[in-house]
């Protein structure tokens, strides 16, 4: 038994109840096949990195599934080169880190990377004091700033 | 007089050293890259979306051809771009 997931792009121009059936219509063809489905992920609208059939989103759907037999890849791969719907897809099977790395996702395990936030705070407030200096020029000071009592002393 | 001890930290002592680089992949112990995060991905390309090599991200080369194959499949899948400048 192999575990495989395809992933596949719907056209966003349909309504939200045809793309859910046309991933459904894949969910079915899959057991219909004899394979059982692990998880369906509906990644839900995103941009994509470039333009597909001059479409700048898409409806991303990932659906793991494992199989006895092989042949049923060529068989969905098939249907989905035919769909119209289907901007893009891609099939990948998964090695059982990759099954374990699933796992702990959906239980939580494993979060998405998220960037460290190294903003360096020097640049935005040499940004700020160089404002703050500029203004009292231009205007009277009502409240005395302190960076320009710094200046006069 | 200053001997020749206080003289050797007038200038930054750790500036000419060069930080030895790991496999992150090894040292954390990631087994499966995942293909459709992009924001890890993005660790491994430079501005213009190409890959880094192996002589600047550090790993070792089964998880640079593990990092080769993601990045291909996420650009396949429109997550990250071919081709692109200020990616960054």
């Amino acid at each position: 038994m192999n575990q495989y997931e395809v992933n596949f792009i719907i056209d966003p121009v349909l309504s939200g109840d045809e793309i859910k059936s046309t991933a459904g219509m894949y969910e079915s063809l899959l057991k219909d096949q004899g394979c059982s489905i692990v998880h369906v992920n509906e990644m839900g609208l995103k941009q994509l990195a470039y333009s597909i059939n001059k479409k700048s989103s898409g409806f991303y759907y990932c659906i793991e599934f494992t199989t006895p037999v092989g042949s049923v890849i060529s068989k969905v791969e098939l249907a989905l080169r035919r769909d119209e719907r289907i901007m893009r897809f891609l099939t990948v099977k998964l090695d059982k880190y990759g099954v374990q790395y699933n796992e702990d996702r959906r239980s939580g395990k494993i979060s998405s990377y998220k960037k460290k936030e190294s903003k360096k705070k020097p640049f935005d407030g040499g940004a700020a004091s160089t404002t703050e200096t500029v203004q009292p020029q231009a205007q009277t000071p009502p409240v005395p700033q302190p960076v320009v009592s710094n200046e006069e002393e | 007089m200053a001997s020749r001890d206080d003289i050797k930290f007038l200038s930054n002592p750790s500036i000419g050293q060069q930080k030895k680089k790991y496999c992150r992949f090894k040292k954390f112990g990631i087994r499966y890259i995942d293909y459709k995060d992009s924001e890890f991905l993005l660790q491994f390309i430079n501005e213009q979306g190409k890959l880094l090599p192996r002589r600047i991200t550090g790993n070792s080369l089964k998880y640079q051809k593990l990092v080769a194959v993601a990045v291909k499949r996420a650009r396949h899948l429109a997550i990250l771009p071919y081709v692109t400048d200020l990616l960054k």
